[in-house]
């Protein structure tokens, strides 16, 4: 059980300079706390301008008509998808390597998000493939490293909520999110050479040769409220991790009947 | 180290001898996987020979995964890991040295079973070799990776489909390459480049895995 020294005073522990000052979770909680409004009021915004512009500005794509507009919801979520991949396991092997108890929190409340987006992703390609394709799956390389993809965040949340003891569930999890950083080039590749031998060019994502300027524009919209959305829930998600895990210390006793 | 490597090969090899029982099982659940398939989707050779490459891989994958648990379950149980753990040996030679006895035990018999199974699929000789070769070379990755699996999963309740959920992701490079450099030889493709793939998965892993193992293991018996 992780709990505060009791040779350190508060002030001790949240001292030092100011990129170290948040690494302590007492610090971070009330700073998490303060953020996640602002994230999620900004999410909410950019959503709304994103999908104004989706759905009213965009033009109609001349090749496949109105069904392409799952883009602007598909592309952000696969982008967010393998985003966060990365940044968990950036937090979880900088746990692993400095013992700070608030990167391993950190990758346990972002695991969820990704598994979120990969499988948004997966679904609204199916919704987007069905009209375009013809079919709601094919095994197409990008579509299947997705999928893997979404296996390896299942493993991690699963890998991590099989082990009681938190410190091991931290460690344990990094090694498994390094071992999966590792392989995701490995796999992308495989898969993608295996798409090639195995079937034809029969489907592919390259779509009508320029894309207009408002239909970027949406994208990335709404790819910067799916960044805001993260940023809120993450946070959200890591204070409760936090207060779980800290529930015995000292400054969670203080605050009790303050809040 | 090297004596620590021979040390704790023949110390395994010796145990896995003393059980054949759990040995043969791997074995025979290898065989089964692999002639469900033909019942469930029908006698018809053409297809049967098409699927060949990829179900014997599959089998092979699934009987890998099966015999993960052997690999530390039992020493970790009876105390031994920890005394290998604290023992004034690299403990990356002890884990290599585990690792490569699981593959004698575990993944040897698979590649040498493998050709009879091609040929209950109807597979010409040349691919029976591309077969059993890819499954030679291939066998030693998946106990690589797995060990980091079986490694992180020690001790904890349901193991078992754990770790299958953490390591089948992990061997679908393997999966491909291996059935794809049969598929190639069945379509009279040169399949040399999947098995030149193979070898460079197998030294990518033996440089990662005992690494990682090792690192699994401190963490499981911190």
């Amino acid at each position: 059980m992780a709990t505060v020294n009791p040779k350190m005073t508060h002030s001790d522990e949240i001292g030092g300079p100011i990129w170290l000052r948040y690494a302590a979770p007492q610090a971070f909680f009330p700073l998490a706390g303060r953020l996640i409004p602002w994230f999620a009021a900004l999410a909410a915004l950019l959503c709304i301008v994103g999908l104004y512009i989706a759905f009213f500005v965009a033009p109609t794509d001349f090749q496949q008509g109105e069904s392409y507009r799952v883009i602007f919801i598909h592309v952000p979520a696969a982008w967010m998808s393998m985003f966060l991949y990365v940044i968990m396991a950036f937090w979880a092997a900088a746990g692993f390597v400095l013992n700070t108890r608030l990167s391993g929190m950190m990758a346990s409340a972002i695991a969820p998000t990704g598994a979120m987006f990969t499988f948004v992703a997966l679904w609204s390609g199916a919704l987007w493939g069905k009209p375009t394709w013809g079919t709601w799956w094919v095994w197409d390389a990008r579509l299947t490293s997705e999928l893997i993809l979404l296996f390896l965040y299942l493993g991690f949340i699963a890998l991590k909520g099989a082990i009681p003891d938190v410190r091991r569930a931290d460690r344990a999890g990094a090694i498994l999110a390094l071992v999966g950083v590792v392989n995701i080039p490995i796999i992308y590749f495989s898969v993608q050479w295996w798409n090639t031998l195995h079937q034809g060019a029969s489907v592919s994502l390259t779509r009508a040769p320029a894309m207009a300027k408002t239909m970027l524009l949406g994208m990335l919209v709404m790819a910067l409220a799916a960044w805001m959305y993260s940023f809120a829930v993450c946070f959200a998600r890591a204070r409760s991790i936090i207060l779980e895990r800290e529930r015995d210390a000292a400054w969670v006793e203080s605050m009790k009947g303050k809040a | 180290m090297r004596a620590a490597f021979l040390l704790v090969i023949r110390r395994d090899l010796q145990v896995a001898l003393r059980r054949k029982g759990d040995l043969l099982n791997v074995l025979v659940f290898f065989v089964i996987v692999a002639s469900l398939f033909p019942l469930g989707v029908g006698p018809e050779p053409n297809q049967l020979r098409a699927m060949a490459p990829g179900v014997v891989w599959v089998a092979a994958l699934l009987a890998a995964l099966l015999s993960l648990p052997r690999l530390f379950a039992a020493d970790h149980l009876d105390g031994t890991l920890e005394q290998m753990l604290i023992a004034a040996r690299p403990l990356p030679a002890v884990v290599l040295g585990k690792i490569a006895s699981h593959w004698i035990v575990a993944g040897l018999p698979l590649a040498l079973l493998a050709p009879v199974l091609g040929l209950q699929y109807d597979l010409p000789a040349r691919a029976l070799g591309v077969l059993a070769f890819s499954v030679l070379i291939g066998t030693p990755v998946l106990s690589l990776i797995g060990a980091v699996g079986a490694a992180l999963t020690l001790g904890l309740r349901g193991a078992g489909v754990l770790v299958g959920l953490l390591v089948l992701p992990l061997y679908i490079p393997v999966l491909i390459f291996g059935a794809g450099a049969v598929s190639a030889s069945l379509a009279g493709l040169d399949p040399a480049p999947h098995l030149s793939l193979l070898g460079a998965f197998l030294a990518v892993s033996s440089f990662v895995g005992p690494w990682a193992a090792c690192a699994a293991l401190r963490v499981s018996l911190d």
